[in-house]
């Protein structure tokens, strides 16, 4: 005949049922404390946070059988869970050589990824990084050994970036400039871009019709009303473009004429850039599929006065249109908006006037080619489309400034690059 | 809003249209915002019924007897039973800018939980230039505490007029009837603080709820069609207007924005209602989209009206098979633009093809 529970066994299996509502166990004394942890065990009511319950009541035998038994807390993704943290690389591209505060302000979002870190090859101090990163790091030997010495000036400076995106094989790179930390969003909490980034990717993007509540994907947002059906799958988002607070990135003169003003705006949205829309995408904060558009991101247009602050270059502008004109051929997608980032303090645009003038004038150039610029049906290849631009840029703009034609030549030497350096399992065509 | 000076108020520049086949409680909470301006009411439904308009407002209101009797034979154009009919209030406007708002449409508030004055920010958003020929990241970059990118060319940063300022709605989202069904629940909640021109060759879902407009400029484009009694069709009046809008401010050169102002949207319609309006504009969209973003207009289309008859002739010729309603509605396109002409015989604003950076 079966005994009977005793009260104290009733009590225990009601606790089971009802562990939701207990806040504290360590008034119990240790006893039913095991006996409750493993009838809950048993039921398979172990959850984090009941777990947290019982290591909170310090109790020396409850640690025991949590190591006895192997269990441990595993912490849930941020991520969808279609990411892989081995399918994606970081790569900063280090102006600087002192990279402490950086890399430890960035420590929570990059730590379980794998960097790329490529030191400005005009950079004479050694690296310091510290320790607790799985990276890589490539400095100017490196450069000159993977691609020669001759194609190695296409990475100096802020190109130096490029060769991390070229010796990558991870299908999605991630990467900010060396001057920019994690940004705090209005309720105070710290923005995970690398997170944000990951989302905009691996959602679609919209670029044949304006969403006007923005990112349909997004929590709580839509397609509205008037959205054609047909349009709702989206196409792939092949490059993400982030925004930056605190300095943001205008042009030389615009700072120089608002030097106290400061992007405080939080603009709580992500968009897709429309087809045929052509976009300033600034090199400071972006994300890209390397499998999709790798070979479009270019380090072509070197301006003759290009210095070491964003202000004093164009190379990000130039790579950005050049992609965005090869997604709108192949179909890709484009977005801008969130994550933010927070863009220190750094350098005197009145300085970079002198030199940004070059590139403030070239863009009068640059922008009307851009948007006149049509590819061939035949081009089906992100490879192709950038060699159909590299010649149209030699052919229209060649003439116009030397810079034109360096750049259409840097164009072509980085297809070439790609192709014999750069991942061989790179699918570039449309999907 | 931090502005250098402060915006006008332009009381005796802009009329606010309201269509309401109810009441006009809704215009209590807006009377701090709305008081100084003159109303033009548009009743639709019953034309017996009284509707009263809360004191102190000042206003003129047409029902359909109205509508009948001002606009004779031309007043089929008007649709019946459907908050389309408020186009009729944009003819017989004489102001230079319209703003228009549905009757459940209240204030809503900012994060800081501050009132929204949504005719104030679309105001500012009418009077501060567009840029449409090149996206700027920061978004409006004639707003205080922003500016245009490293990047955006000189030559670009002076804009072109605006036309149209598209604003928003927190609380419940205007979703079509499929999409309502699936989320009853769903509430807009997030208040994205922006205002962005949209592109050129860009289309757009124009909601007319909560919409401001140069009337001087494009405001016989804004026709919201053949909706409501007697048609096949209902709730893509301002869809159909929205983008003949955008194509003919493409081609003049002129632009159109979206984001701020914030209203409150507080009454979700039907959606089982919804649905019947809507089926078969769902599936003619397919068609629809695709027209609009082909539809060239001749370098000689130099008015609103030119382009606006230009596009219902090319509505006859490509959407006619799709369907007779198409036809129907290119006639009363036609009959529009002539009411309107009708009406404001001296306004023919005459723009100049811009040579700018366009494609």
């Amino acid at each position: 005949m079966r005994t009977s529970p005793s009260l104290l066994s009733l009590t225990i299996d009601s606790a089971v049922l009802n562990l939701s509502n207990i806040a504290d166990l360590s008034p119990l004394p240790d006893h039913i404390v095991i006996d409750l942890f493993l009838r809950t065990l048993r039921a398979g009511k172990l959850t984090e946070r009941v777990l947290k319950l019982f290591i909170d009541t310090g109790k020396d035998e409850v640690f025991s059988l949590i190591q006895a038994l192997n269990i441990r807390v595993t912490l849930t993704p941020v991520l969808p869970t279609t990411i892989k943290d081995d399918e994606v690389d970081i790569v900063i591209g280090a102006l600087r050589s002192d990279l402490t505060t950086f890399m430890n302000e960035w420590r929570p979002m990059f730590s379980r990824f794998h960097l790329i870190i490529v030191k400005d090859p005009d950079l004479k101090e050694e690296l310091k990084i510290p320790e607790g990163f799985n990276l890589d790091v490539y400095g100017k030997p490196d450069i000159d050994q993977v691609v020669g010495s001759s194609t190695s000036i296409l990475f100096s400076g802020y190109s130096c970036r490029y060769f991390g995106y070229l010796v990558s094989r991870k299908k999605y790179i991630i990467s900010v400039d060396d001057d920019c930390l994690p940004a705090r969003d209005p309720k105070g909490f710290l923005v995970d871009a690398v997170a944000q980034h990951i989302r905009n990717l691996t959602n679609p993007a919209t670029p044949f019709f304006f969403n006007t509540l923005y990112d349909p994907y997004a929590e709580g947002a839509d397609f509205v009303r008037g959205y054609p059906f047909s349009l709702r799958g989206g196409v792939k988002c092949a490059l993400s473009c982030g925004l930056w607070l605190n300095l943001a990135d205008h042009d030389a003169p615009t700072q120089a004429l608002k030097a106290r003003q400061r992007n405080s705006r939080y603009v709580d949205a992500v968009m897709t850039v429309p087809a045929g829309s052509l976009i300033p995408i600034s090199g400071i904060n972006i994300a890209f599929e390397r499998e999709a558009v790798g070979p479009a991101l270019v380090p072509a247009l070197k301006l003759a006065g290009e210095g070491k602050c964003r202000w004093e270059t164009m190379e990000d502008i130039w790579s950005g249109l050049c992609v965005k004109v090869v997604c709108d051929h192949l179909g890709l997608g484009v977005k801008t908006g969130l994550p933010y980032i927070w863009r220190t303090d750094r350098g005197d645009p009145i300085a970079s006037l002198k030199k940004e003038w070059e590139g403030v004038k070239l863009m009068e150039e640059v922008i009307p080619f851009f948007q006149s610029v049509r590819l061939p049906r035949e081009a089906t290849t992100v490879e192709e489309c950038i060699v159909e631009v590299a010649n149209a840029v030699k052919e229209r703009l060649g003439s116009m400034d030397p810079v034109f034609a360096r750049a259409s030549k840097a164009m072509l030497d980085w297809i070439k690059l790609w192709q014999s350096v750069g991942s061989s399992s790179s699918r570039s065509s449309a999907v | 809003m931090a502005t250098v000076s402060p915006t006008p108020l332009l009381k005796d520049e802009l009329d606010i249209v309201i269509p309401t086949i109810r009441n006009l409680d809704f215009l209590e909470m807006w009377r701090p915002f709305f008081q100084p301006y003159h109303l033009i009411i548009v009743q639709d439904g019953d034309p017996t019924k009284t509707i009263k308009v809360p004191e102190g407002f000042d206003y003129e209101l047409y029902n359909r007897n109205d509508i009948n009797r001002i606009l004779g034979p031309k007043a089929s154009c008007i649709s019946f039973k459907d908050s389309a009919c408020r186009c009729f209030g944009y003819m017989v406007s004489k102001k230079k800018y319209i703003y228009t708002i549905d009757d459940d449409c209240f204030v809503a508030k900012d994060p800081s939980g501050k009132d929204i004055n949504a005719l104030e920010q679309h105001i500012q958003n009418l009077l501060s230039p567009s840029t449409p020929f090149f996206f700027n990241t920061l978004y409006d970059p004639y707003r205080s505490g922003a500016d245009f990118v490293r990047g955006y060319p000189f030559s670009l940063r002076e804009g072109v007029p605006t036309a149209v300022s598209h604003g928003l709605w927190l609380n419940i989202p205007d979703y079509d009837a499929p999409t309502q069904l699936v989320k009853p629940l769903e509430r807009n909640t997030r208040y994205v603080d922006a205002i962005m021109t949209i592109p050129k060759g860009t289309l757009f879902p124009m909601c007319g709820m909560n919409l401001a407009f140069n009337r001087e400029l494009i405001g016989p484009a804004m026709y919201f069609g053949l909706m409501g009694d007697g048609q096949p069709i209902g709730r893509y009046d301002d869809m159909w207007a929205g983008w003949c809008t955008k194509v003919i401010c493409d081609h003049l050169g002129w632009g159109v924005k979206t984001g701020l102002p914030y209203i409150w949207h507080s009454k979700a319609s039907n959606p089982f209602v919804n649905l019947k309006k809507e089926y078969k504009g769902i599936y003619w969209q397919e068609e629809l989209i695709p027209f609009f973003q082909s539809v060239a207009l001749p370098k000689d289309c130099t008015t609103v009206q030119k382009c606006y008859i230009e596009i219902s002739k090319q509505v006859k010729a490509k959407l006619g098979k799709v369907d007779d309603y198409f036809n129907k509605l290119a006639d009363a396109m036609v009959t529009w633009i002539e009411a309107w002409d009708e009406l404001n015989p001296s306004g023919n604003i005459s723009a100049k093809i811009p040579n700018g950076a366009s494609k």
